[in-house]
């Protein structure tokens, strides 16, 4: 099992270089570090002075590659992308435009995002996965039809819509909650409780109607028909049976975000003013600020390839033919 | 004990209905065999359905009785249905591999049932579950369960199914299929054990089958099925004695035989009408050969001459042969020399693990085969699944790159051959393929199939030419012009394999490398391609390497024989030679394991036990010592060397018999 | 007769060369039985044809919208002709009035006054705080401010009656269409008897129309939805919303469609180190969390498009080309997924024996792969290019809303959203925008996921 779990994790490290590079690539050879200046201070105040003294501030005036100018191991780590790509693999992220290190910033804002997307991610699968059941437990009748037809309806509704008619609703109309903010300890639950419903709510379409597609699949097997041979009544064959089964495609899809649940939801952490990593993004990139987004990148990265590993391990818990090979 | 009356199922597709069974009728006495025997969609498997009231979403029930003990289940409530199901009624299934939950262990799936029929739990079912594995032939069962399905080979499997039917203590058990997809060593074993727990648990079986040799090995009483009615009910004596149902009579003389060598044999023109488009009176008088007016106005009542009842309107007595019949001549006599010869073929598929896929062993698909095949002379090849035969057939072609060995065709070396070169000497040999479903591309006309490989190959030139060249070749294996334009859709399953068999003809090859070309079809249908290919032989002097696990068509069919165990030959020689005194332990089991359509049999069977190995691990020494009932400790250690019994039949045995 | 030039934007390029593509398609598919039986099988969905019947509505907007041009401006005869710096399309001719009746800032649907209080010189009374008249919504009922009500409905009604002839001619036509010299047309087209949905059709064109002629009708007098912040008329923003979605969800399936089908089938069909490449490139590129990556990339698309102002002689062409720019990322991020699933199922089919039997007569592999994997591939190509578009539609408004989506001139859902989103926080709440743009995005994402479904069924052979 340990032996597996390594093997994961080395295969995992191609591919996170080759996240690296495509970052690299992106912010530093697509666009020079000029343009970016030139950018960043607006078209009236670039002077070549400027654009030097931005570039210095931000340790982007170094060579990308290879540095001639220095000698020994410092040609190669004294350059754009040995201090900004792969300083990132030891959790050096550098500063912020405003000057704070990225990395603790990061830190102290994973606990407010988790705070919303774990409860949002539980419910949201408890409640997904039990109308999917019922749902394909009444297959081919009128429920069932209805039931698809609402899913249907709601994976139709833009997720902007969940977000703005809920608190318009909820906390305008009838100031149940809060609208917004962010509270610490135990009051934070006043704040969290409309942003977890509406990510169940806005979830519950798609979601539903996948999980049903699966159930509706292992229903069709031949061991469900054994089961029912055997004169099993129908719940029992579908919650011992079915839904054991169906677990195995579902867990592909699910664990595999459990490690992004940290970095939050961009548009609930915004809406709702709660100081995670999802706000965090989205002000980088209305600030353009290149740090933080790259960053955000390469960790975003990293949680999902430690998702794919988890999802490895998930699968040998579920499944037996997987964990006695 | 079980009476079946007037039984009516249908499938709902769309706003039509689709009447599956018709009217059947029929019963069961306490620890009798009823064989329901029909070929593909007759209905056979939707009546065991729905004595069940197991059917799929779109079946209906519209009338008909099944009464068990008085008890009309039909009139039962679901939730009743079930303390039946299990209980009273067991059912096994055709594919142990699917039928069995993959997540729960074997101990989890037996245990349900007797909580449920029985309410046993904790120690006392778990030792009952010992109890029941032994029963079913299953060695160290206290071990096996906790184990999941997937550490069970497939006729472990079907003991399995068995002991979970057998855990509610049933009264009947239907069977549906039980042993069509398993090797015949293997269905032996599952026949001998449905027999013996029969015989111990004075049960009754329904069994369902399309094999005329599995009725004529298990069954007290036979019905024979015909487009979703039953058209004959004998007992096995007077159905095997003098079948009177001019279908039945056709089923008997469609079979492949030893002693029709030489001879065509019979054929059942068309297909079964669809459930949509039933005949209006009798079903079968469209294909029946002695049809009369009456036949196709009204619908045939039962006629009864003791206790064997026929429904059909004509009186005359069991098949007067010869008249339809068709006889072709077989070319006998010596074999010319040669044009293939196979010398030591290997095909070794690397096993990868670890971080760097480093290989760390081989599946010998194939290790060491050498063959020769002469001018217009059939080779059968044959073994059980996962033998390696399948591969050899792909080797030849090289659309599998052998790993090792020579094939030479003429004096062309065709291992490691590539290019321009190797498309020259694909001409010579072809290939038909075992499921003439997935050999034909839905997306193109039969026309552009056949003339695909005319094209890659150039042969014939374009346009008109090439047209008359197409419609030449399907008038050659029975098929109409028209066919040119439309779709693989549109035809049935033996029609398509004439499809491919013209498509590999179009190249005019000497070859043709017959992969399971029947195992896919209905015997009557097996009937119509069998005949085909012996026909073209005749008349093209093509060469046959004939693949196949069927020692009925190999019988029929073949001149010589090569029988494969675990990737290697262990005994060829000419049909007659190995036919007649096998000599190798392996072919003579595989032979007395094949149940034959006749009412002796049965004399001196042996039996294998267990099941063929992987060919990643194959057993040190000989492959077979440890199925092998002569194993020595020189079997044990080295594999033994080829011996020659006579100028054309070859053993690789230490003992041979 | 004023002069105009015609100006061709990429975007408008590429929806007609789709629009062509499309006509090529279904000339091949008449030609091609089985894939028509398919296409026969979702002419009898009547939820799919209804929603198909929707969508073509809003096709035929966006492609009314895709015909630009310039005007030439009054210049002196002799002189060289001079083009306005506004880019036009057929649409904003057509809605001419809607275009250019613009009030000074928010009001209501069917107002006659605007939303906020102004300072107005009421001449004998002095300055007064009031509801200034509007400039042009309700403008031709004068003094009769109360009779909105009255007016606004018998219009509708005349629309209605307009409408319901216009069905009428449609539906005679479908009977015709639909007749088979026994029955008649429109008896059969009744009860459901025809192979094509055209019930489904006539009752979907019949809403259609009863919806949209009433609001032309009525949009010539009144603010139908109101008008914006810088008054301008909401329901014009919707109609020139809807050719950015169509933009957004379909050139971005062409961008990522030939990615992922060539290489999806080299990496199935070649295997070996050509698959491991593949393999390694699409993992690496679906590691990034989807908006991260599109939001990095727009930053630099970004970047380069301010640093480079000089490539852009129109404010119009600019945003087109950052609209196109953003459909190529969408693209190259999304078909990781398409690619996938065509790696795994050419595997499936290169195993299988008609693929055999081809190679057993030496035919070279781009045959092979043209004439036996491709077409068994297209179904889910189809699938997959109809099921993603409603996705695309979606996203955009997302991430127009993050501040990486289309240019903030353009007029999108995203956009229009996004301007509006602050006006929920005003008492009295202004909310006319956010519901326009969200029922029109609801109901063309509906129609699309429902025809999706149409296709899926019909083309699904596990489905058949």
């Amino acid at each position: 099992m340990l032996a597996y779990i390594v093997r994961r994790l080395l295969y995992a490290l191609p591919i996170l270089i080759g996240v690296n590079l495509i970052t690299f690539a992106l912010f530093f050879v697509v666009n020079t570090p000029d343009d970016m200046a030139r950018m960043q201070l607006g078209v009236k105040r670039v002077t070549p002075e400027a654009i030097q003294k931005w570039k210095v501030e931000r340790g982007y005036d170094k060579p990308l590659l290879w540095n001639a100018e220095v000698g020994g191991l410092a040609k190669a780590t004294e350059t754009i992308f040995f201090e900004k790509s792969a300083r990132m693999f030891v959790g050096d992220f550098g500063r912020a435009e405003d000057g704070r290190d990225i990395a603790r910033e990061i830190a102290s804002r994973m606990g407010p995002s988790l705070a919303i997307a774990l409860p949002t991610f539980l419910l949201g699968l408890f409640v997904t996965i039990s109308f999917a059941l019922t749902l394909a437990f009444f297959r081919a009748t009128a429920f069932d039809f209805w039931g698809v037809v609402l899913c249907v309806a709601m994976m139709s509704i833009s997720g902007l819509f969940y977000i703005i008619g809920g608190q318009y609703l909820i906390s305008k109309v009838w100031r149940l909650v809060p609208i917004s903010g962010f509270g610490a300890g135990l009051e934070a639950w006043r704040f969290l409780i409309l942003p977890v419903l509406i990510g169940v709510v806005s979830g519950i379409g798609s979601s539903t109607r996948w999980y049903r597609t699966i159930f509706l699949e292992e229903v069709g097997k031949d061991y469900v028909r054994t089961a029912r041979a055997k004169g099993l009544p129908e719940t029992l064959v579908f919650f011992r049976h079915i839904l054991r089964n169906a677990l195995i495609p579902i867990l592909t899809g699910v664990v595999v975000v459990i490690p992004l649940l940290f970095m939050g939801s961009l548009l609930t952490e915004s809406f709702f003013g709660i100081p995670g990593l999802g706000s965090y993004t989205i002000d980088a990139i209305n600030a353009q600020d290149f740090a933080v987004v790259r960053s955000m990148v390469f960790i975003g990265s990293v949680l999902y390839i430690v998702g794919l590993i988890l999802t490895d391990i998930s699968y040998t818990l579920v499944d037996p033919r997987i964990r006695f090979e | 004990m079980l009476r079946v009356e007037l039984l009516r199922l249908a499938f709902q597709s769309g706003r039509q209905t689709l009447v599956a069974v018709d009217g059947v009728s029929f019963d069961i006495a306490a620890g009798e065999t009823f064989a329901l025997l029909g070929e593909s969609g007759c209905g056979k498997s939707v009546t065991a359905q729905g004595i069940m009231r197991l059917l799929p979403a779109v079946g209906r029930i519209l009338g008909g009785r099944v009464c068990f003990d008085g008890e009309d289940l039909l009139a039962l409530s679901e939730a009743e249905m079930r303390t039946w199901r299990g209980g009273r009624i067991a059912m096994i299934f055709q594919e142990p591999a699917t039928s069995l939950n993959p997540v729960l262990t074997v101990g989890q799936q037996i245990g349900e049932v007797l909580w449920r029929h029985l309410g046993l739990r904790g120690a006392e079912a778990t030792g009952r579950m010992v109890d029941l594995l032994r029963q079913v032939g299953i060695a160290d069962p206290e071990r096996r369960l906790n184990e999941y399905p997937f550490q069970f080979s497939g006729g472990m499997k079907q003991r399995v199914m068995i002991a979970i039917a057998l855990a509610g203590e049933p009264e009947l058990l239907i069977a549906d299929e039980p042993t069509t997809a398993l090797d015949v060593t293997v269905q032996a074993q599952i026949l001998d054990l449905l027999a013996r727990l029969q015989a111990e648990r004075g049960m009754s079986i329904l069994l369902i089958t399309h094999d005329l040799g599995v009725v004529a090995r298990m069954a007290h009483r036979v019905g024979v099925m015909y487009a979703g009615e039953l058209v004959e009910v004998a007992g096995r004596e007077a159905f095997f004695g003098q079948p009177r149902h001019p279908y039945t009579q056709a089923l008997f003389e469609a079979l492949p035989d030893i002693s029709r060598r030489g001879r065509g044999l019979a054929t059942i023109p068309g297909q079964v009408p669809s459930l949509g488009r039933m005949p209006s009176g009798c079903r079968f008088s469209d294909r029946c050969r002695h049809v009369m007016a009456r036949c196709r106005e009204q619908s045939p009542d039962w006629r009864k001459l003791d206790g064997h009842a026929v429904r059909c309107h004509w009186q005359g007595e069991a098949a007067e042969a010869g008249e339809w019949r068709h006889p072709l001549t077989e070319m006998e006599g010596a074999a010319g020399r040669s044009f293939l010869e196979v010398d030591d073929l290997k095909v070794h598929f690397p096993i990868r693990k670890g971080f760097l896929q480093r290989t760390v062993g081989h599946v010998r698909a194939v290790d060491g085969v050498s063959l020769a095949i002469a001018p217009g002379r059939t080779l059968a090849l044959v073994g059980e699944s996962g033998c390696g035969k399948t591969t050899v057939g792909k080797a030849l072609l090289q659309l599998i790159p052998p790993s090792g060995g020579a094939v030479r065709l003429g004096s062309n070396e065709l291992v490691g051959l590539k290019g321009q070169r190797l498309r020259a000497v694909r001409r010579h040999m072809q290939m038909i393929f075992q499921d003439p479903f997935a050999s034909l591309n839905p997306r193109l006309r039969v026309g552009d199939i056949i003339a695909e490989g005319m094209e890659a190959l150039g042969v014939s030139g374009g346009g008109a030419s090439r047209r008359a060249a197409i419609a030449a070749l399907l008038a050659q294996v029975g098929l109409p012009d028209e066919a040119m334009e439309r779709y693989p859709h549109e035809f049935s399953g033996g029609q398509r394999q004439r499809i491919a068999i013209a498509r590999a003809l179009a190249v005019q090859p000497e070859l043709l490398i017959c992969d399971e070309p029947t195992s896919a079809l209905d015997v009557s249908v097996q009937a119509q391609i069998l005949n085909l290919l012996k026909k073209l032989q005749a008349e093209l002097g093509v060469a046959y390497l004939f693949i196949t696990h069927n020692f009925a068509v190999v019988e029929y069919l073949a001149h010589d024989v090569a029988v494969m165990y675990l990737g290697r030959i262990v005994e060829q020689g000419r049909a007659e030679e190995v036919l007649r005194q096998p000599h190798h332990p392996y072919t003579k089991a595989l032979l007395s394991a094949v149940p034959a359509p006749r009412l002796e049999a049965l004399a001196g069977v042996i039996r294998l036990a267990g099941e063929t190995p992987s060919p990643a691990n194959p057993p040190a020494g000989c492959h077979f010592h440890p199925r092998c009932p002569r194993a020595s400790d020189l079997c044990r250690s080295q594999y033994p060397a080829t011996v020659a019994l006579s100028a054309t039949h070859r053993v690789t045995c230490y003992h041979p018999e | 007769m004023m002069g105009f030039e015609i100006v061709i934007l990429w975007s408008d390029l590429l929806i007609w060369l789709l629009v062509a593509a499309g006509v090529a398609l279904g000339v091949l598919i008449a030609r091609n039985p089985p894939l028509l039986a398919a296409w026969r099988r979702v002419g009898a969905n009547r939820i799919g044809m209804a929603s198909a019947t929707v969508l073509l509505a809003f096709v035929l907007v966006g492609l009314l919208d895709s015909l630009h041009y310039r005007v030439a401006l009054e210049g002196k005869p002799g002189q060289k002709v001079q083009y306005a710096v506004e880019v036009l399309s057929v649409l904003d001719a057509l809605a001419t009035p809607l275009r250019t009746r613009n009030e000074k800032t928010y009001s209501e649907p069917f107002a006659t006054r605007l939303y906020a209080k102004e300072t107005i010189d009421v001449p004998g009374q002095g300055s007064v705080r009031e509801y200034p008249r509007l400039k042009h919504g309700g403008q031709h009922l004068g003094e009769r401010e109360g009779e909105v009500a009255a007016d606004a409905g018998f219009t509708a009604f005349r629309a209605v009656a307009l409408a319901f002839v216009v069905w009428m001619a449609l539906a005679g036509l479908a009977a015709r269409v639909a007749g088979d010299g026994n029955t008649d047309g429109w008896r059969r087209i009744w009860r459901g008897d025809t192979a094509f949905a055209w019930n489904a059709v006539l009752i979907a064109c019949g809403l259609i129309l009863l919806i949209a002629v009433p609001l032309f009708s009525l949009s010539g007098q009144y603010h139908v939805f109101g008008t914006d912040k810088v008054g301008q008329d909401v329901f014009y923003q919707v109609l020139k919303s809807v050719r950015t979605g169509l933009i957004i969800g379909l050139v971005t399936t062409l961008v990522m469609l030939p990615l992922a089908v060539l290489l999806g089938i080299v990496a199935g069909y070649f295997r070996g180190w050509a698959d491991d490449v593949i393999q390694y490139v699409y993992t690496v590129l679906n590691s990034i969390p989807g908006v991260l990556l599109i939001a990095a990339a727009v930053l630099m698309m970004q970047v380069v498009i301010d640093t480079h102002p000089q490539w852009f002689s129109t404010a119009a062409e600019r945003a087109d080309l950052r609209l196109l720019a953003l459909c190529f990322i969408l693209g190259i991020t999304s078909w990781t997924g398409l690619c996938r699933l065509l790696r795994g199922e050419t595997l499936k089919l290169r195993e299988l024996e008609y693929i055999q039997a081809a190679q057993a007569f030496g035919v070279s592999n781009g045959r092979i792969i043209l004439r036996h994997i491709l077409p068994n591939l297209m179904h889910i190509v189809i699938i997959a290019l109809v099921m993603d578009f409603s996705g695309l539609v979606l996203a955009e408004a997302v991430l127009s809303y993050v501040g990486i989506g289309v240019d903030p001139s353009m007029t999108s859902f995203g956009t229009m959203i996004n301007n509006a989103r602050m006006e929920l926080g005003r008492e009295p709440v202004v909310w006319w925008s956010l519901a326009a743009a969200f029922s029109a995005m609801f109901i063309l994402v509906l129609a699309a996921n429902l025809f999706a479904d149409a296709v899926r069924d019909a083309f699904d052979p596990r489905a058949a």
